[in-house]
């Protein structure tokens, strides 16, 4: 196999094993939208990053960040919906994304590069990068399991019984942002959520706790991974969307098992 | 039973505005070791929010909360509906709480009546079951008072009655105090110490026979008691809002649906 394949695979391998569990809890936290919401944003993040000549990467963390705290501060009022509020920050700011990119004269940016994902360039560096954030997602999110989980059951119950449940949603909130950050690279902003959520939805039809669920995600995600980026070498198909179809294929799959049981 | 002194918790001339609703008006309420204290009154009267400012869920606008230091509360929540894209089994369930040993567990399980549930999915329960396994998680955290919204929501009359007669049981074995949460005072009548009869503020409290002939709850729930043990079923009503119908407007009402 060449370089740039086996890079490909080992980063989006490390990818796929930190979206389980995180998109485990966006599924059963139904935060399908927000997730997507996240994504958007991370283009503006790229833009400021060049605007400023900051580090992309860092950029789109903290536009991230501050997208989700605004969300929050939002929510308190009742007027609207959080779906239509998502809907406005999640098109808003992509707009302001390409808008900004677009008047930075003299720029050369792979714009489809961001939306789709580039797995086959990903370089030793951005495995690095993604490697390091995989850990520690992992690890925080095991330290804030528990509390995550039982605030996601019932929130009220999990405040009487003495969690810090605010912390744990914010520690999530961050961890979705890192992730989104540094997986841009492999399936793009338009794609990242669905690699988030359809390993988790395939996962559901075997697990019967939820730490299996997340598990089964992982391992559900890496195949998908290994999957798209097989077809897309064999077809020449785009390495990005090739994954994203393996991996709802392997939910119609494990669809068509769970029926037969 | 005769009520200890021990006095586990209390509001003390507790008030509190919703949305400019005002929901509690000069509340007063304390629950004893080992008493069952139920809280009753329609729709809208401020019951569950009384439960969930002793339980540090709601700040209150005016007067204060006092709690025992140290106490230990076991909540039951009205309301769990547990979304099926979580595989979730009792045991798990129950350990999300407070971690366990097994035989705790079990004895726990037993305890309610649920003891052959440990593995099943938490969504396979019925109503019934779902309502004991509410309860053993609060058990397991060895509480001091146990605060029970609505507990026996979504079971059937029979199911009822075991349950009131459970907790009842539960309040002899652990010897703790119990706040239970109810808009209905018939079936809960002989498991009850102390009732409070609320309406925003309180219209009456005492023993559940001297209430359910006080002039004060029969002008909240109409008729008086002993025609049939279902009457309340049928004769407070609410309108779309979930406001109350004022006593004189819900004479004649001719729907006689289920109700709880």
């Amino acid at each position: 196999m060449d370089d740039f394949v086996v890079r490909a695979l080992v980063a989006g391998v490390g990818v796929a094993v930190a979206a389980g569990p995180l998109g485990a809890f966006v599924v059963w936290r139904r935060m399908a939208y927000f997730g997507d919401t996240l994504a958007h944003s991370a283009l503006l993040g790229v833009a400021l990053g060049f605007l400023f000549h900051a580090n992309v990467t860092l950029a789109v963390v903290v536009v991230c960040v501050l997208l989700a705290l605004l969300l929050v501060a939002l929510q308190r009022q009742q007027r609207l919906a959080s779906d239509t509020l998502l809907g406005i920050m999640s098109h808003g700011s992509l707009s302001l994304g390409l808008v900004v990119l677009a008047f930075m004269e003299g720029l050369r940016l792979d714009l489809l590069g961001y939306l789709f994902g580039d797995i086959l360039s990903v370089t030793r560096d951005d495995i690095i990068g993604i490697y390091l954030t995989g850990l520690l997602v992992l690890a925080v999110l095991a330290l804030i399991w528990r509390p995550l989980l039982a605030d996601t059951v019932h929130e009220e119950l999990a405040r009487v019984e003495g969690v810090a449940v605010i912390p744990a949603r914010l520690g999530f909130m961050l961890l979705l942002a890192l992730f989104i950050a540094v997986s841009m690279k492999v399936v793009g902003i338009l794609l990242i959520t669905s690699l988030l959520i359809v390993p988790a939805a395939t996962a559901r039809h075997f697990a019967r706790t939820p730490e299996q669920m997340a598990l089964y995600a992982s391992l559900s995600g890496c195949l998908a991974v290994s999957g798209g980026l097989l077809a897309s070498l064999q077809w020449d198909l785009p390495a990005g969307p090739a994954v994203v179809l393996v991996a709802v294929m392997l939910f119609v799959v494990s669809f068509g098992c769970r029926r037969q049981n | 039973m005769e009520k200890s002194t021990e006095l586990l918790a209390e509001a003390r001339a507790v008030q509190l505005d919703l949305q400019g609703r005002q929901v509690l008006d000069h509340v007063d309420l304390a629950v004893h070791r080992g008493e069952i204290v139920t809280l009753i009154g329609p729709n809208g009267a401020g019951k569950s929010t009384l439960a969930r400012v002793l339980l540090g869920l709601t700040k209150v606008d005016h007067g204060s909360v006092y709690l025992r230091p140290g106490l230990r509360i076991g909540y039951m929540p009205q309301r769990l509906t547990i979304d099926p894209v979580l595989p979730l089994t009792v045991r798990r369930f129950l350990t999300l709480g407070k971690r366990c040993t097994e035989a705790r567990m079990q004895e726990v399980l037993q305890e309610v009546g649920a003891g052959d549930l440990l593995e099943a999915p938490i969504q396979n329960t019925s109503g019934g079951e779902l309502q004991r396994i509410l309860l053993a998680r609060a058990l397991l955290r060895d509480p001091d008072l146990l605060i029970l919204d609505e507990p026996v929501q979504g079971v059937d009359i029979t199911g009822q009655l075991d349950l009131y007669r459970l907790i009842s049981r539960i309040r002899d074995r652990f010897n703790c105090g119990i706040l239970m949460v109810s808009h209905d005072l018939h079936l809960v009548m002989a498991t009850t110490d102390r009732v409070l009869c609320l309406n925003q503020h309180v219209c009456c409290s005492g023993h559940p026979e001297d209430v359910s002939s006080d002039p004060a709850y029969l002008a909240l729930f109409g008729s008086p008691p002993g025609l049939a043990v279902y009457t309340h079923h049928h004769n407070h009503r609410h309108n779309l809002d979930g406001h109350i119908i004022p006593a004189t407007e819900q004479q004649g009402t001719k729907e006689n649906t289920k109700h709880g």
